[in-house]
């Protein structure tokens, strides 16, 4: 590709701009999105992206409930989230731009592909006057393209149907895109020939048109501008591109290397749970078993069932899954096995909104099943740290025995960002120590003796000497046998519990993660809001705001310093995407006053709303 | 028929000899006096030191329900688990440890109420396992209501005037679910019950025995039109695979087959001979499924006797050896990496 333009173009270096791609479902927005994020990291970019999608396949075409969104902001300084407020808003129709435009910076850039306003699309968008031409976009920026008919004129003679070549618009705008913002094609046209390995011709259509959207920006008188965005300053090493869901999956097979079990997931598809069972199922070579059970509660039985045999086991799911989980997550227990339990949260109550993120399954995981269950709790707070929690959530559950839940989100499940990957040496070993045979002679087996952390062990068929019988039913201390007695119940509970509170000594202290140790106000937050509140509390400090940012990881046991660093501050806002359930944990636990910030809308909360909120509690505006 | 062999898979030479007391754990027995849990428990006792397996091999895995305590009651590996998942639970254990020989025993509202999916996914997945279903046609354990397998018109605690559930065909549910192995016994014919224990174990897959179990307190003598002795040889035929479909007192009563119509005929009229019946053969899945129809209550009008034996058995093959087979495969191309894996294809790096 010649960078010798043609006619004056201006470069404009920018720190950091969010782009919007938006079409029909159909149109493969979140395929275009995904090539230009893996592209700008590649290009050492710091990076977040967020695909917002509707929960049907094929919502009608051209309507406002079929647009298929992908956010990402990309930049030259460090970025924690896909952006609130656009910079460039691609739409590939008139209900594309009509959902989003609200979202558009003013003054900013709208790539309207024209084809995609014709009569039929304004209609089924609401539109009684087309806005491209009515006057209505004059804040903006606004190329109209016919992008449709451009593919078509490149792709002629391919021997493509037209509905074949229509499939390769979005890569005209990707093409298009990565003119703009002086991109290389090299990355997407290597995806292309992988993905289309067996389908040459439509590679070759869609490196096709990916390469005219290119030619179309350095030819056409349109623009005059091109905008560089150089490489962020990341802390040094060796970065690759991920996803939530991706670094979850990955994070098991990490565990099970390091602790030399075999990994068993059961899994029941659900979204946006699935692609972990997706990831999983390709990596046979790591001797992973991967189970799509009949339904949610066998994939948590058999992994129960794993878990009993040996397995590092895990399940994931979604809301609606866990609510079928929880009686055999009480069984593990019980049977106080580890199991790790993954919760990519969305939407409630019931099928709720299957593709749009919340934080609504904190309480849940605390309370959701009969009787005394307690079961630690971790949660990822980006893409990439899903690896971490994942992770952590194995290791916990192996050395404490104890099935464990680690809730992530829609949101990071199927976001992406940049990631220092570990190696397999700078991750911790994970020691695992089986009950040893036993021979005639030695003393009885107790299944139920405990360590000093309360974990009892793990007893696998196949070991000579160690049969024994293990149930639902409440078990003596140390022997296991079966047992009604009152005292020995009232004792069990109490053990059961004080193991899961021993955690509290197996974590890291809590830290204030942006901010002074005292001050008048600490905004709380856990999971997937990290990367809102990171950015706002740190432009707040930087214009002046005494404002710390301290971040759960570990939900229960809290680490057991958290009482004692709350009070160090005036005031406590805890911003969660749910009505407050952190918040009723924190008061409960600490008895202290929190300031609720909550959002319940499907969405991922925006900069301006919580810097407005700080604001307001810090110049007394609201108490 | 060939010769049946009795041994297991376990490598029998090496073990120490073992007895049913071996396999009886500590825990005292608390199933209600009477109760046909007693028999079984006994039987599979019994069957299991002639198994060759080590014990610690073996794992029994239950549900919820009376005959559910059954692995509390083998001196064995267990997991007493909840309410209709013994399967589930089962898969699990055996898709990640091959070796192992699981036993799954659960009651009919176990297996095939509340479980009853699991049910038909294990059965046609066809992991290598015993399945134990103890049909009593009561719920015991919650004190007496109607169960899927009761008869329409049962009374119970549930059902003052009467059950209205068509009930389940457990043999024909099982068959339909392609189970490869299935198989009726009863708590009362302890040899048959010995002999259908060890085919059940010998066969490769997941085998579904379904076995009459009487419960003394909520719902005594419902099999005893096949169970006891003055009337079992008219009602009951036993399956033999290569013989004759012959039942009776005098052994003077067969089964023909009119097209797919089975009949009973008369062996003492001089036009019937025994070459004539329908002759057993297990592996015949079409007339499998006609004698799992063999389903009317006795003394019926066109009543055909109930059968015991094994209707049904095929070889197909295990989930857990087809999930092993891909591992070694893809190992075969190259074991994983966790440092490539986590590297991906593109990486860059910041100075």
């Amino acid at each position: 590709m010649s960078e010798v333009h043609s006619r004056p173009i201006r470069v404009e270096t920018k720190q950091d701009v969010t782009i919007l791609f938006a079409g029909d479902s159909g149109d493969g927005m979140q395929l275009t999105g995904t090539q230009f994020s893996e592209t700008a990291a590649i290009l050492g970019n710091d990076l977040n992206t967020f695909p917002n999608y509707p929960a049907e396949i094929r919502a009608p075409a051209g309507t406002l409930p079929g647009v298929s969104g992908f956010q990402v902001q990309f930049g030259s300084k460090e970025i924690f989230t896909p952006g609130d407020k656009i910079d460039v808003l691609v739409a590939m129709n008139a209900a594309a731009l009509k959902a989003n435009l609200k979202l558009l910076k003013e003054g900013k850039i709208i790539i309207a592909n024209v084809d995609g306003f014709d009569e039929k699309n304004l209609q089924l968008a609401g539109c009684k006057t087309n806005p491209l031409e009515d006057g209505s976009l004059a804040k903006y920026h606004v190329y109209p393209i016919e992008i449709g008919k451009l593919t078509r004129s490149a792709l002629e003679g391919t021997g493509l149907s037209t509905k074949e070549i229509d499939r390769s618009k979005n890569m005209f705008v990707l093409g298009l895109l990565f003119w703009l913002y002086t991109r290389p094609l090299d990355h997407t046209i290597n995806n292309i020939r992988e993905k289309f390995k067996k389908k040459p011709e439509i590679a070759e259509a869609n490196i096709k048109a990916l390469q005219a959207g290119y030619s179309y920006g350095e030819a056409t008188e349109i623009f005059t501008t091109r905008y560089e965005v150089k490489k962020a300053k990341l802390p040094a090493g060796t970065y690759r591109h991920i996803m939530g869901n991706q670094a979850t999956a990955y994070a098991l097979i990490a565990a099970s290397k390091k602790s030399g079990l075999p990994l068993f997931l059961g899994s029941y598809p659900i979204t946006p749970a699935s692609d972990i069972l997706h990831e999983l199922s390709k990596h046979k070579n790591f001797g992973v078993r991967t189970f799509q059970a009949e339904d949610e509660i066998a994939a948590m039985c058999a992994a129960i069932g794993a878990a009993y045999g040996g397995s590092l086991a895990a399940t994931s799911t979604s809301g609606p899954g866990m609510d079928l989980k929880e009686e055999a997550i009480g069984l593990a227990v019980s049977l106080e096995l580890p199991v790790v339990i993954i919760d990519v949260q969305r939407g409630g109550p019931s099928t709720g909104l299957p593709t749009k993120t919340e934080q609504s399954d904190l309480l849940m995981a605390m309370f959701g099943r009969h009787g005394e269950s307690p079961v630690p709790i971790i949660a990822a707070n980006s893409p990439a740290g899903c690896f971490d929690a994942t992770f952590e959530a194995c290791r916990l559950a192996i050395e404490f025995m104890t099935p464990v839940i680690c809730l992530t989100d829609g949101y990071i499940a199927n976001g992406s960002e940049p990631w220092k990957f570990p190696t397999a040496k700078d991750l911790p070993d994970i020691t695992v120590k089986f009950a040893a045979p036993r021979n005639a002679g030695d003393p009885k087996y107790l299944p139920y003796k405990r360590n000093d952390k309360g974990a009892r062990e793990w007893a696998i068929p196949g070991t000579k000497g160690l049969e024994h019988r293990i149930g639902g039913l409440e078990k003596q201390h140390e022997t296991g046998a079966v047992s009604y007695d009152a005292e020995n119940h009232a004792l069990m509970t109490k053990l059961r519990a004080e193991k899961i509170e021993k955690i509290a000594d197996a974590i890291p202290l809590q830290t204030i993660d942006n901010g002074s140790e005292k001050g008048k106000l600490l905004v709380l937050g856990w999971g997937s809001t990290y990367g809102t509140i990171k950015t706002v509390v740190r432009d707040l400090r930087l214009e002046g705001y005494d404002v710390s940012h301290a971040h759960l990881t570990y939900l229960n046991p809290f680490p057991k310093n958290l009482g004692e660093l709350i009070y160090n501050f005036d005031k406590i806002l805890i911003p969660e995407l749910n009505s407050g359930q952190l918040a009723r944990l924190i008061r409960d636990k600490f008895l202290a006053p929190v300031i609720q910030f909550n959002k319940v809308q499907g969405m991922p909360f925006m900069e301006s709303e919580l810097k407005e909120k700080i604001i307001a509690i810090l110049t007394e505006k609201e108490k | 028929m060939p010769a049946l062999d009795l041994g297991g898979n376990g490598k029998k030479s090496d073990l120490p000899v073992l007895t049913a007391k071996d396999f009886a754990s500590e825990q005292e027995v608390r199933w209600c006096p009477g109760c046909g849990d007693y028999s079984i428990l006994k039987q599979v006792q019994s069957v299991l030191p002639e198994l060759g397996v080590p014990r610690e091999n073996i794992v029994f895995v239950s549900g919820i329900g009376c005959s559910s305590r059954f692995p509390y009651y083998m001196e064995t590996f267990g997991i007493h688990g909840i309410h209709g998942r013994a399967t589930a639970i089962a898969t699990g254990l055996k898709a990640s440890r091959p070796d192992l020989d699981v036993w799954i025993v659960g009651g009919d509202g176990d297996l095939l109420s509340i479980g009853g999916n699991h049910t038909l996914h294990i059965l046609r997945r066809n992991l290598n396992v015993n399945i134990l279903l103890f049909n009593n046609e009561i719920y015991g354990l919650t004190k007496g209501q109607y169960s899927p397998t009761s008869p329409v018109g049962f009374v119970a605690k549930s059902t003052p005037y009467g059950a209205i559930d068509h009930p389940i065909n457990p043999l024909a549910f099982a068959l339909g679910a392609d189970g490869t192995f299935i198989a009726r016994t009863m708590d009362r014919d302890v040899k048959h019950m010995r002999e259908i224990l060890k085919r059940a174990h010998k066969h490769k897959g997941a085998s579904f025995v379904e076995i009459y179990q009487n419960c003394v307190i909520f719902n005594d003598g419902a099999f005893e039109a096949f169970t006891e002795k003055d009337v079992k040889a008219e009602n009951d035929l036993f399956l033999e695979h290569g013989k004759p479909l012959v039942f009776g007192k005098n052994n003077d009563k067969g089964i023909k087959l009119f097209g797919l119509k089975p009949m009973v005929v008369d062996l003492t009229l001089s036009d019937v001979s025994k070459d004539d019946l329908w002759i057993h053969d297990e592996r015949d899945r079409t007339k499998a499924s006609i004698l799992t129809r063999f389903f009317d209550e006795p003394g019926s009008e066109h009543y055909m006797p109930r059968p015991f034996g094994v209707f049904y058995a095929e070889e197909r093959f295990c989930y857990e050896d087809a999930m092993l087979d891909q591992i070694n495969l893809a190992k075969e191309k190259g074991e994983g990496d966790l440092d490539a894996l986590l590297r991906g294809k593109e990486t860059w790096v910041v100075d």
